[in-house]
């Protein structure tokens, strides 16, 4: 695969065109140019290591939003085995932005959702791109009612610009929707682990992303508002996204400071989409050492633990009444 | 001061129109913005800040909003000792500290959440409240653990839980924060339950955003108030995403009781007695006297 660089890595591109272009020529060459093409490797990745080093929010909303990121589907196929995806919300249609079902995870059962964007125009617009409607939070609450039934532990992965905001989708109760998860997920009696893997889009991100570990990828967002729409209301303007991004506290390591997740994973050096595999492996080993850490843990000492967490949230002052 | 604003109560100069530039005298008259009827200030008051010739129902803020469904007597306000902070140091055109002290000195309250114990004809009962004109009644850290400690509050007292929301959505200067406060109200919704308390949530124009993806439908009983916009995605943004002219009513509270998304719809000055009648038949107590 062919990476697709982000404006602001053009500098990589270059390099990395220069790269390809002496392999090209390497072929019927008489001079062995492979020590100059380790050498300019060794440089692409000085540089991809300097320029993610200090990526700024507005950048990282770039790496989260990256066409190549792996998405919820490349989890479950690299990471778990025996996926049974299951569908539809059973009182009006299958969402495709939000999949989910039962799996196998190191041969335990487990529950598995996630949004889900598209590769290609057809499948952007099939799954909506990961923009979710009523039935898919129901569905997921669904799955989740099911996982608890049979005491299996819930794994979701987080990538939404947020719920979709269109008619049938307020017909519908986009509102009630996502109100009903967030309830109902502070008390489901099975461990939940909630990973962003790319766009933590607002409320439509929130609805699955309530549990007793929230993990963020390295180059992830979460955010109350997407930049764009936070310049547009602010300033007037969506050109000033990057302020936005800045102001927010979008990225993870932001947020980790602040107490609102658990855990920044490491990406691979220029992030997960560069590759996949190790990004894979991350994933599972940390998934691992967690899933364990709760099944030794008794489910009423994990929900009174969730349940503080969430009435912990929020900073503010408190007078001398 | 002429004699006419002397004579007037106190309340009606805080009311919020009499800050806008008008053609009439301050705050003795005012026109009613859905049939253009001109209508005397004291008449609409006395009226609940119903219009007297066409029923639409004006803002009320929190404090007339508590005024509406409170007895006069026993009220203790709750969680009026937390006061929010700027925990990103989040500045746009403006700070956020300069935001708030400006929303402040204009409502005379320090968040966006009026939490209230008292009595709902003499049944007890916690009722919070929104104050739209503070920063668009956005939900924050503050509003969030007032909404907690209103609920705590309930359980204590054995009580109801009502809300009326009337709010933009989260406070975005709060950043992530204000989303966990989505999460952080619903849940606590939770303890109602365990106590079995009926938890009465009200909607009025607007309930938008983070408020409506939370709690405002989580309502054992869901009310709107007649005409209010209640919706998740405001409906520019919907417009602008579908690129269709939105359907005539599109998330009015008509619209979402058509749709089977809220229970009923109240006129304000029937909103007391409802309230009170629900919520002793939900709690298997005589009727209301």
């Amino acid at each position: 695969m062919k990476p697709t660089f982000l404006d602001f890595e053009q500098p990589i591109a270059e390099l990395e065109n220069k790269i390809e272009e002496l392999r090209f020529v390497q072929d019927d060459s008489v001079l062995d140019i492979s020590e100059e093409i380790a050498r300019l490797q060794k440089k692409s990745l000085e540089l991809t290591k300097t320029l993610y080093a200090k990526l700024s929010p507005s950048q990282i909303s770039q790496v989260a939003r990256h066409p190549q990121r792996p998405y919820t589907l490349d989890y479950l196929r690299s990471i778990f085995t025996d996926f049974e995806e299951l569908h539809g919300d059973r009182s009006f249609a299958d969402d495709p932005a939000i999949v989910g079902g039962l799996a196998r995870f190191n041969g335990q059962s487990v529950m598995v959702i996630g949004h889900q964007k598209g590769r290609d125009t057809k499948e952007k617009i099939y799954r909506n791109f990961g923009m979710p409607r009523p039935e898919g939070y129901r569905k997921a609450l669904r799955l989740m009612k099911l996982a608890e039934k049979f005491g299996i532990p819930i794994m979701t992965f987080v990538d939404t610009p947020g719920a979709y905001p269109g008619i049938g989708a307020e017909e519908r109760g986009q509102s009630e929707a996502i109100g009903r998860n967030l309830y109902e997920m502070a008390r489901l009696r099975v461990p939940i682990i909630c990973t962003i893997i790319g766009e933590g889009g607002s409320g439509g991100a929130l609805a699955i992303a309530v549990g007793d570990q929230v993990n963020m990828l390295q180059y992830s967002t979460y955010s109350v508002i997407s930049p764009e729409g936070c310049a547009s209301i602010l300033w007037k303007t969506a050109e000033r996204a990057s302020e936005a991004a800045e102001a927010l506290g979008i990225t993870a390591n932001r947020l980790k400071t602040l107490g609102l997740i658990d855990r920044v994973v490491t990406e691979p050096v220029g992030g997960a989409h560069r590759d996949h595999a190790q990004m894979m492996n991350a994933m599972k080993r940390m998934l691992q050492e967690q899933l364990k850490d709760f099944a030794n843990r008794p489910i009423e000492v994990l929900l009174k633990e969730r349940f503080e967490r969430l009435m912990s949230y929020g900073r503010y002052k408190e007078d001398a009444a | 001061m002429s004699w006419l604003n002397k004579l007037l109560p106190p309340k009606i100069k805080r009311d919020s129109r009499a800050d806008k530039p008008s053609a009439v005298p301050e705050g003795l008259w005012s026109k009613c913005p859905a049939c253009e009827a001109v209508l005397y200030y004291t008449d609409l008051e006395s009226n609940l800040q119903v219009c007297p010739k066409c029923n639409h129902h004006h803002p009320l803020n929190a404090r007339q909003r508590l005024d509406v469904l409170l007895d006069d007597e026993g009220r203790r306000e709750i969680g009026a000792e937390v006061k929010p902070v700027d925990i990103l140091k989040f500045k746009d055109g403006k700070r956020y500290p300069d935001r708030l002290a400006a929303a402040q000195s204009s409502t005379g309250e320090d968040d966006a959440l009026v939490v209230m114990q008292g009595s709902i004809h003499s049944m007890p009962a916690v009722v919070a409240a929104f104050e739209f004109r503070f920063i668009g009644g956005s939900m924050g850290s503050v509003v969030g653990e007032r909404f907690v400690r209103g609920v705590q509050a309930a359980i204590e007292a054995k009580a109801p839980f009502i809300c009326v929301a009337a709010s933009g959505g989260a406070r975005m200067q709060e950043g992530l924060n204000s989303l966990m406060q989505m999460a952080k109200t619903s849940a606590a919704l939770q303890l109602l339950t365990d106590h079995q308390l009926p938890f009465i949530s009200v909607l009025t124009d607007p309930t938008m955003g983070g408020v409506s993806a939370s709690f405002a439908f989580l309502g054992d009983v869901v009310i709107g108030e007649p005409g209010a916009l209640i919706g998740f995605a405001g409906p520019r943004v919907i417009e602008q995403t579908v690129r269709e002219t939105l359907p005539e009513g599109f998330q009015r509270s008509e619209f979402l009781l058509e749709k089977g998304a809220i229970d009923m719809i109240v006129d304000r000055r029937e909103l007391k007695r409802k309230i009170a009648e629900l919520v002793s038949i939900l709690q298997k107590q005589a009727a209301v006297a």
